[in-house]
């Protein structure tokens, strides 16, 4: 069933990143939002590290947005 | 989108917003977790002149109710950016951990006798009360330093060596990542891998899988020890890959998608966690703790499997409204070999006003039991001792689980570009699985955890 899943999701990934190249993105002097630091997809790295470390020790899952790796016993 | 000084794309109105863009990525390095993460490091805000050092600083306390565990984890980072858009950071993460840790067993209609992982002592759990270790008590220091770089003005790369110290643990790891920029930067792809190797010598040497614990009651207890021993100390590696894609959508939308796969080998049980074996034959006893010749509870401790391949889909979207208040939500999907599936969503806004903001989030978290995982084993698979499984841990945290966060951050500007934040955020956790039988059906077998969870962040 994953590898099913796994294939589906690769599919319509490619798909839309194709779709993307055409559609999507925006000129470099169109970055004034974009370059707004509260607008980066990880705003607040240390806010971040500790809700990783925090989750890691509670719930069987980690990574995602970063390497899933412990690098502590509390789990 | 990170762009870096010397694009050739730049003109007079983007070169403001590319020089943050510059320092971004920089202080993206600090989104180092238990693993230093650099190859997907996302920028993060900014001050970052190049020759100066930018500091991070943060203290979380986090503590959860009915006296069980209580954290406090001070952060220091520090970044040095350079003018050719390369960067150092440096951080240092200091864990001061106390209070009580459920040890497995399920709770009785009588008093519980534990013997203490060092093995010398006891400790008594009072009928009906869940069964805590009340030795929990650790620190930890963990240091990263990571190096990122523009190779050229399409590619970049970065590298990380990291390690930690606890009390009876030791990790060491180093990282590297690459990202290629393509589509005028509208699009970028991220590889990153990450090595790691754990050691651990638990408290009172390490216990052998689904052998008995030992009680110092027992007439043969320094046989039954020695029997219950597997060696001083074990390891385990982890090797992570990450593949990332970042597209820009329009003006004001970012999104990212991201797949991880895990792979730990080694020895991945929690060595100071039990299972209640619980008498699963009619009569009086049904349902109570199976007790040993002496008199004594027959506890054993876990086993899982020795190793891991954990995978992971994580999907993020950010979005700016005309008003610049900010959209961001994510959702992941992991799935590993141990039989556990998780769904992980995560939304927050943010009201943005001159010189503070308010940002409420939510986060919701759900997972299935791994394969292995039961809440106490019956007598009758115990068979004295000869078990018919190879593997079984009652740990809650891989039991079927519903987790929710609420909470809210508050931050402000101050002179000089330097920020301050506070977050509060309030963490409940339901587990769910098997109720049991006889007596053992009016124990509450999955009680809940909640947190209670503050931050204090500082950046200058």
């Amino acid at each position: 069933m994953f590898k099913k899943w796994l294939t589906v999701t690769a599919l319509t990934s490619s798909a839309l990143l194709l779709t993307a190249c055409a559609d999507w993105g925006v000129k470099p002097w169109e970055r004034d939002v974009l370059a707004r630091s509260e607008m980066q997809l990880i705003d607040d790295p240390i806010e971040s590290s500790l809700d990783d470390h925090i989750y890691f020790s509670k719930e069987a899952s980690s990574g995602g947005r970063s390497f899933a790796g412990g690098g502590c016993g509390c789990n | 989108m990170q762009l870096k000084q010397g694009d050739k794309h730049m003109n007079r109105d983007s070169v403001p917003q590319a020089e943050t863009s510059i320092k971004n990525i920089s202080k993206a390095l600090a989104a180092a977790s238990c693993s230093a993460l650099a190859a997907v490091a996302a920028p993060a805000m900014a001050d970052g002149t190049p020759g100066e050092w930018d500091f991070d600083v943060a203290t979380l306390y986090y503590s959860e109710s009915d006296s069980r565990v209580m954290a406090i984890e001070p952060v220091f980072s520090a970044t040095r950016n350079y003018d050719e858009g390369e960067s150092l950071n440096l951080k240092a993460v200091f864990d001061v951990l106390t209070g009580a840790s459920p040890n497995g067993a399920t709770p009785s209609d009588s008093v519980q006798t534990f013997t203490r992982p060092s093995g010398s002592g006891s400790y008594d759990v009072a009928a009906g009360e869940a069964p805590l270790d009340d030795t929990f008590k650790d620190t930890r220091v963990a240091l990263s330093a990571t190096w990122a770089a523009p190779l050229n003005s399409d590619w970049a790369y970065s590298s990380g060596v990291y390690a930690s110290n606890e009390y009876d643990y030791f990790s060491l790891g180093v990282n590297g990542g690459i990202t290629r920029y393509l589509n005028q930067k509208n699009t970028t792809l991220n590889f990153g891998m990450s090595l790691e190797n754990d050691w651990i010598e638990p408290v009172g040497t390490v216990p052998l899988g689904l052998s008995e614990m030992p009680h110092q009651s027992s007439p043969t207890y320094d046989a039954d020890r020695e029997a219950s021993r597997e060696s001083a100390d074990d390891s385990k590696t982890i090797v992570d890959l990450l593949f990332g894609v970042t597209q820009v959508i329009d003006r004001s939308t970012l999104m990212q998608f991201n797949y991880g796969i895990s792979l730990a080998d080694g020895y991945l049980n929690d060595p100071y966690k039990l299972l209640s074996v619980i008498d699963d034959t009619a009569g009086p006893g049904y349902g109570t703790n199976l007790q040993d010749a002496n008199g004594n509870n027959i506890y054993i401790y876990e086993q899982r499997p020795d190793s891991r391949v954990k995978h992971s889909l994580y999907w993020q979207v950010k979005h700016a409204l005309d008003s610049g208040d900010i959209v961001d939500a994510s959702y992941r999907f992991m799935f590993d070999d141990w039989g556990i599936t998780s769904h992980t969503l995560e939304a927050s806004y943010q009201w943005r006003w001159d010189g503070a903001y308010l940002e409420p989030h939510v986060r919701y978290y759900q997972q299935s039991e791994a394969d292995f995982y039961q809440r106490f084993v019956d007598a009758s698979d115990y068979n004295s001792g000869a078990p018919n499984f190879k593997e079984a841990s009652a740990d809650y945290r891989l039991g079927e689980l519903t987790s929710y966060t609420v909470g809210a951050k508050f931050g402000w500007m101050m002179a000089g570009g330097n920020e301050a934040n506070v977050r509060v955020d309030y963490m409940l956790q339901s587990n769910d699985g098997d109720q049991g039988y006889g007596a053992l059906a009016s124990q509450d077998l999955y009680p809940d955890t909640d947190a209670l969870i503050l931050t204090f962040g500082y950046s200058f």
